[in-house]
């Protein structure tokens, strides 16, 4: 029999490696090497990207091995890192005070926290090419007035409609109010038809819609005084949250909607692709995940902008999105950033052309040719604001607290109030 | 090792019994010097042999420990200096989250429902699988395959089967009439945990069931036999006879469910991340949560601590007044005295 009973010491192995595992991991990992110049001249820096899936996968590494043919002097040290192991591995490499030389960034507060630490190197005077991009791309990685990263893509969230399930209902316009967008859902429902796809479980894409009440209600500079306030008890957030409950008073959300992933079988791409839901509001890549988890909605799939809000002080160009760029080390080589000019600015029409990323340089965007894609990206040139997502924007602890405090408002746990609450307490002890 | 002790050893004067012993053992210190000095030498080569593992011990399970209690005081985010001592102030926090309690809460109901529900139907298995039966073998298999599965396979394969609508689930409800049923399963915070308790079920009473037959097999037939002959029935040799014999292995199955479900994470990550809102999150989740997804790293170490003090409080108790039968019986028999 003994030998069947876990020992003692074993078992406290094992739960020891439990509770080691939160400071083991965040408290070592490797550093990077840094670029130091070799003895033959050769400059060597580190690139850490999330490109694991095409068409970055292939493209990455051609425009990396362009560069080094152009420049024999210079070698790169490319990691590519799914996008989550990268989150993690990079945590774990901060701590450890060094960072890779050239890093996958989204700006907003997680950049923010790194720059605050000192570690990241401030671009505004070497970016002198900086006006080439779109200031809307620049947004995310710009704090305090100084710039900290190159975007390579940028993107913005609105509704996708499907136009077969908006002609069913009678539904001939897409609506430009939020009246007007609750009264599409109530004829969609009349109609029998699932007005909204939502992937509860994952909380990500509910936060999209407390989000642009927000802005919709409050405004841009009201989001941005919040976060540094610390303070999202105002007036325009409540209402942002009265709104959203207006909404799911109607319950627009598919059956389960609460247990539903993303991008997983079943989920909120794959009931929209399948024609099983009218709308849902997601990011620039959500006709590719529709097509991926589900099919391909062809030209039955539309676009329209978040609605305003009746007395509202937000516009309906006000724009809610993020994109990928990259930032460098605080001392990091200057040949890095020449790459990053080079990966930009050089191959912007190779980015877009792999049908992967939204133009980042001016005038890019009309060498689009999906319709989709077109119709992001002209919302973009045309925006006269913009907001990263508040995930990303805000530091982690509020940004997560938003994710989970909206989740609970759209289950009917919270209410508009306690969802500013919950928020507020959460920037307060972050 | 000092003379003094040892020179009258070699004095003249000896009996033929210790001649006999000079022989095999030339120079002969006193009784005590030489255990002594036998202790020592022991001592030595077992700590040779000890290092390896004491060094793999420390430094991948007692300094962890140690760095998981000093990070659980202070209020740290994972980026920079480690500088900002809340003493208890995490721990306050953590008692005072309804979330946190919750998870506790649902540790206690899946721990209850595996020892009242689980392991009596892993028992009665194993009993009907004793039987001479045709195909036991493959039934055994059958029952015993599910535990070889990953978690994340498994949760994978169940998130499938309890799709909303178009899964397994929905359409067997929906064929018995049951229909209120349908689209719930992970999806309503009130259907969760039974469904969860459902799919742990699966995965892990067909290894239940593997301890109880050999346990089983281990019962002398004779005993049994002779209980027969005394008049038993079936369900008086099951009760008299095999169930306090299987107590060792009822005891050790009753302890790996507990820790298992104090330690659940990878079928709840996968299956519903916690949800919805909360419903289903146990201790290592919340954990998760913070010290990966907030980067609440010193409120993340207090939750591992607390996780950690928990199981290791549990296994301690449950060692010293639950197992200790079998253990002194294990430890007597292996020592032949």
């Amino acid at each position: 029999m003994a030998s069947t009973l876990p020992s003692r010491r074993s078992f406290l192995a094992l739960s020891a490696l439990t509770a080691l595992s939160v400071p083991l991991v965040a408290a070592c990992g490797g550093g990077g090497s840094g670029g130091k110049p070799a003895a033959d001249g050769k400059v060597t820096f580190e690139w850490w990207n999330i490109a694991t899936t095409e068409p970055g996968k292939s493209l990455f590494p051609q425009i990396a091995s362009a560069f080094t043919a152009a420049h024999p002097n210079i070698g790169i040290e490319t990691t590519s890192l799914e996008n989550e192991a990268f989150k993690s591995k990079l945590t774990a490499t901060i701590s450890s005070g060094k960072l890779p030389d050239v890093f996958q960034t989204w700006g907003g507060g997680v950049l923010q926290q790194q720059v605050d630490a000192g570690l990241v190197e401030d671009l505004t005077d070497a970016l002198g090419w900086a006006s080439d991009l779109t200031p809307v791309s620049l947004q995310a990685y710009q704090i305090g007035g100084r710039t900290y990263g190159v975007p390579y893509d940028i993107g913005m969230v609105g509704f996708w409609y499907n136009k077969k399930l908006f002609a069913k209902a009678g539904v001939t316009e897409p609506p430009a109010t939020w009246a007007e967008f609750l009264d599409v859902v109530r004829k969609l429902k009349a109609a029998g038809v699932t007005p909204i796809a939502l992937a509860g479980k994952e909380k990500w894409p509910g936060h999209y819609y407390w989000a642009y009440l927000a802005m919709r209600v409050a405004g841009l500079p009201a989001l941005q005084q919040a976060a540094t306030g610390k303070d999202f008890t105002g007036a325009g957030f409540v209402q942002a949250g009265a709104h959203l409950k207006e909404l799911v008073d109607l319950q627009p959300f598919q059956a389960g909607f609460l247990g539903a992933g993303y991008a997983t079988p079943g989920g909120q791409a794959a009931t929209m692709g399948n024609g099983k839901a009218a709308m849902e509001l997601m990011g620039q890549w959500g006709p590719s995940v529709q097509k991926d988890a589900g099919a391909d909605l062809g030209a039955d799939l539309g676009f329209f902008p978040f609605p305003t809000v009746d007395g509202g002080v937000g516009r309906a160009t006000e724009v809610f999105g993020g994109g990928g760029g990259f930032a460098l080390r605080k001392g990091a080589p200057k040949e890095a950033l020449d790459f990053l000019k080079f990966f930009v600015l050089e191959n912007e029409s190779k980015l877009l052309a792999s049908n992967g990323y939204l133009p980042v340089v001016k005038g890019a965007e009309r060498q689009l040719t999906d319709a989709n894609k077109k119709v992001v990206a002209d919302s973009l040139v045309k925006a006269t604001g913009f907001q990263l997502f508040l995930d990303q924007a805000y530091p982690p602890a509020v940004g997560q607290e938003v994710n989970d405090s909206v989740a609970d408002l759209i289950a009917g746990k919270k209410t508009p109030e306690q969802v500013t609450r919950s928020i507020t307490e959460a920037a307060k002890g972050a | 090792m000092p003379s003094s002790v040892a020179t009258p050893t070699k004095g003249p004067v000896k009996g033929p019994a210790e001649e006999r012993t000079e022989n095999v053992v030339p120079v002969r210190p006193p009784a005590t010097a030489r255990s002594l000095l036998r202790g020592l030498a022991s001592w030595a080569s077992v700590a040779w042999f000890l290092v390896p593992a004491l060094v793999l011990f420390l430094v991948f399970v007692l300094a962890p420990i140690a760095v998981a209690v000093r990070t659980g005081f202070f209020k740290w985010g994972g980026i920079g200096p480690m500088d900002d001592f809340v003493g208890f102030e995490n721990y306050t926090k953590l008692f005072a989250d309804q979330v946190f309690l919750g998870d506790m809460g649902r540790g206690l109901y899946l721990i209850v429902l595996s020892i009242t529900v689980q392991l009596p139907f892993a028992l009665f298995t194993a009993v009907l699988l004793n039987q001479k039966l045709r195909g036991r073998a493959v039934y055994r298999m059958l029952f015993f395959a599910p535990y070889i599965l990953s978690g994340v396979v498994t949760a994978v394969l169940f998130t499938m089967i309890f799709l909303p609508g178009d899964g397994v689930a929905d359409h067997l409800v929906g064929a018995l009439g049951l229909e209120g049923l349908q689209g719930k399963w992970l999806a309503e915070p009130s259907t969760v945990m039974p469904t969860l308790f459902l799919v742990m079920t699966w995965k892990y009473f067909g290894f239940h069931m593997m301890l109880f037959l050999a346990g089983l097999q281990g019962i002398p037939r004779e005993i049994l036999d002779a209980a027969s002959i005394d008049g038993a029935g079936a369900w008086q040799r099951f009760r008299y006879v095999t169930l306090p014999l299987l107590g060792p292995t009822i005891r050790i199955s009753v302890f790996l469910s507990v820790i298992g479900a104090i330690q659940l994470f990878d079928l709840v990550w996968v299956m519903t991340a916690g949800g919805p809102n909360h419903s289903s999150e146990t201790m290592a989740l919340s954990m998760f949560q913070f010290g990966f997804k907030r980067y609440q790293v010193g409120y993340a170490s207090a939750i591992s601590v607390v996780l950690f003090m928990i199981s290791l409080v549990f296994s301690l108790f449950y060692q010293r007044y639950v197992l200790r039968r079998d253990l002194s019986g294990a430890v007597t028999t292996g020592g032949g005295r």
